[in-house]
């Protein structure tokens, strides 16, 4: 495709400066993504050299995370919603039975944790002094440890989307099943499931690595889009469109958005939401696929859904409502 | 997808997704499997070639050809098929040159051995990983450094480190690509202590 040859030295030095660009440059547009795009499609040697130079430059932005703490030059304190301190003793207790696997997996905190929940449908802010909010979504416990020299957070369970303001010298660390999230700047979102903890990278780079008490670790870094999912000992990651990631971040204006989604996976999300819980036995009607939006908290939407898109019958009874044909 | 063609209004485009997916693990195998590997052909290379000047080519060739034949199916492990693969790259510029190596065709033993000892933990490769990166810093030209230490360690805009520098953006970005280049070209050759 290229007409004149191109060395390698060349190639490189272009790579480099559209990779220091794209990261340093608060004027970046869509035009210049475009360019950036048609320089890449031009030839394959330019994708492989900018792949290199992006690695060179999120290596060296590792620097930033590893960097000992510091003492900071601003004190931070939790500044949320005093109200939240009534509920504290009950999430202590709640916690000791639920989080005591991960507790163990973080050092010893020197400085004093505090513990927000919320209950099931409940979706909570927590803006903290340094400018940085916690959104906590559905079932949800997490403990952090906003103090001087440290930022640590411990998503006990459930959901939360996580928008930092940097501060390299306190980088920001969120541990969920022993896995560490280390923000470099970030919007990010992390759900702890039973078995593995799936971390979405909106906005920014973020490090994940696995258990730091298993055998050997495992790290990825991540960039927008990327999706990883942590198990004991692996790291998996995907990209996902920029579309389907906000689907998932819904909730955060107490939304559900399905694309496409099995009847099972609807009710499954959507029992996170409620107590009255949605069951399905019948496998046919679990298949189904809806489109659409739904509140979290509202049951009657999809049960219409079910009821006048599929022809579905709903009964409810004991606090469970049964969808079959 | 389901048996209710009615409720899919919006239907993806799977193909696409489908080569945004095998972009994106190309590019995760690349950069996570090849690249690491980077040091070792460049030393291979060099043992195997006398003109320096012409080692950022051949790698390119290298991973030129190593990209098309992944396209087709990403081979696991990299690193066989890598040395391989710079073998026949190797080959092919002999003859084009008309060169016959001294000690004849590159040998591929030493290396071969390489791949099947167990490789070492991997958080010692993160902090040695750490060390070197800083050991390359610290070979950096005082003005390279400066940018790229204000900027990945200290976390400050473009704009903010030509303030604290007292130099234009344009210059700040001058010095962190020659940083960028110097810091691939080290860590390419091996040499950071």
């Amino acid at each position: 495709m290229s007409s004149t040859p191109q060395t390698a030295r060349n190639v490189q030095h272009a790579a480099v400066e559209w990779a220091v660009r794209r990261h340093t440059d608060e004027t970046w547009s869509d035009a210049d993504q475009q360019a950036l795009d048609l320089w890449l499609a031009e030839a394959p040697e330019h994708l492989l050299a900018y792949w290199r130079a992006e690695d060179g430059w999120g290596r060296t932005e590792l620097l930033g995370a590893l960097r000992p703490f510091r003492a900071p030059s601003v004190r931070i304190s939790d500044q949320g919603p005093r109200n939240w301190a009534r509920r504290i003793a009950a999430v202590v207790a709640l916690t000791a039975l639920s989080g005591a696997a991960a507790y163990a997996l973080h050092e010893a905190p020197s400085q004093p944790e505090k513990t927000y929940s919320t209950v099931v449908g409940e979706h909570k802010t927590l803006a903290l002094s340094d400018g940085s909010q916690i959104e906590m979504n559905t079932d949800t416990v997490l403990r952090a440890n906003i103090a001087r020299g440290k930022r640590q957070v411990v998503l006990v369970k459930g959901e939360a989307y996580f928008q930092i303001k940097h501060d390299s010298a306190r980088p920001f660390i969120v541990f969920a099943n022993g896995h560490r999230i280390t923000d470099l700047g970030t919007k990010f979102r992390v759900r702890n499931r039973p078995n593995s903890v799936e971390v979405a990278l909106v906005e920014g780079l973020a490090r994940v690595d696995t258990n730091s008490n298993a055998q050997s670790g495992h790290s990825a870094l991540l960039k927008p889009g990327d999706v990883a999912v942590a198990t004991a000992n692996s790291i998996s990651v995907t990209k996902k469109p920029a579309a389907i990631l906000s689907h998932e971040l819904a909730w955060r204006q107490g939304n559900l958005i399905f694309d496409n989604a099995a009847l099972a996976e609807v009710a499954a999300e959507f029992n996170r939401y409620n107590r009255q819980q949605i069951v399905i036995t019948d496998p046919k009607v679990a298949r189904l696929t809806i489109v659409g939006t739904f509140p979290a908290n509202d049951a009657e939407a999809i049960i219409n859904t079910a009821r006048e898109v599929f022809g579905l019958k709903a009964e409810q009874a004991n606090g469970r409502i049964t969808i079959s044909r | 997808m389901g048996d209710t063609p009615q409720t899919s209004e919006r239907s993806n485009d799977p193909r696409q997704t489908g080569a945004a997916t095998v972009m994106h693990e190309l590019r995760t195998w690349f950069v996570s499997e090849v690249l690491p590997l980077e040091q070792a052909l460049m030393h291979y290379l060099q043992s195997n070639w006398r003109r320096a000047d012409d080692l950022a080519d051949i790698r390119q060739d290298i991973y030129l050809r190593l990209f098309e034949a992944a396209k087709e199916r990403i081979p696991h492990p990299a690193r066989p098929f890598l040395f391989t693969v710079a073998r026949n790259i190797l080959i092919d510029r002999y003859r084009r040159e008309r060169i016959i190596p001294i000690d004849g065709v590159p040998d591929l033993e030493s290396f071969a051995v390489a791949t099947t000892e167990p490789g070492p933990d991997r958080r010692a490769i993160a902090r040695d990983e750490l060390r070197h990166l800083q050991a390359a810093l610290d070979r950096l030209p005082p003005r390279c450094r400066e940018a790229i230490v204000l900027r990945q360690v200290e976390g400050l805009s473009r704009k903010e480190i030509a303030q604290r520098m007292a130099i234009s953006e344009k210059t700040v970005n001058r010095h962190l690509c020659d940083a960028m280049n110097l810091l691939l070209d080290m860590k390419s050759a091996g040499d950071a202590p």
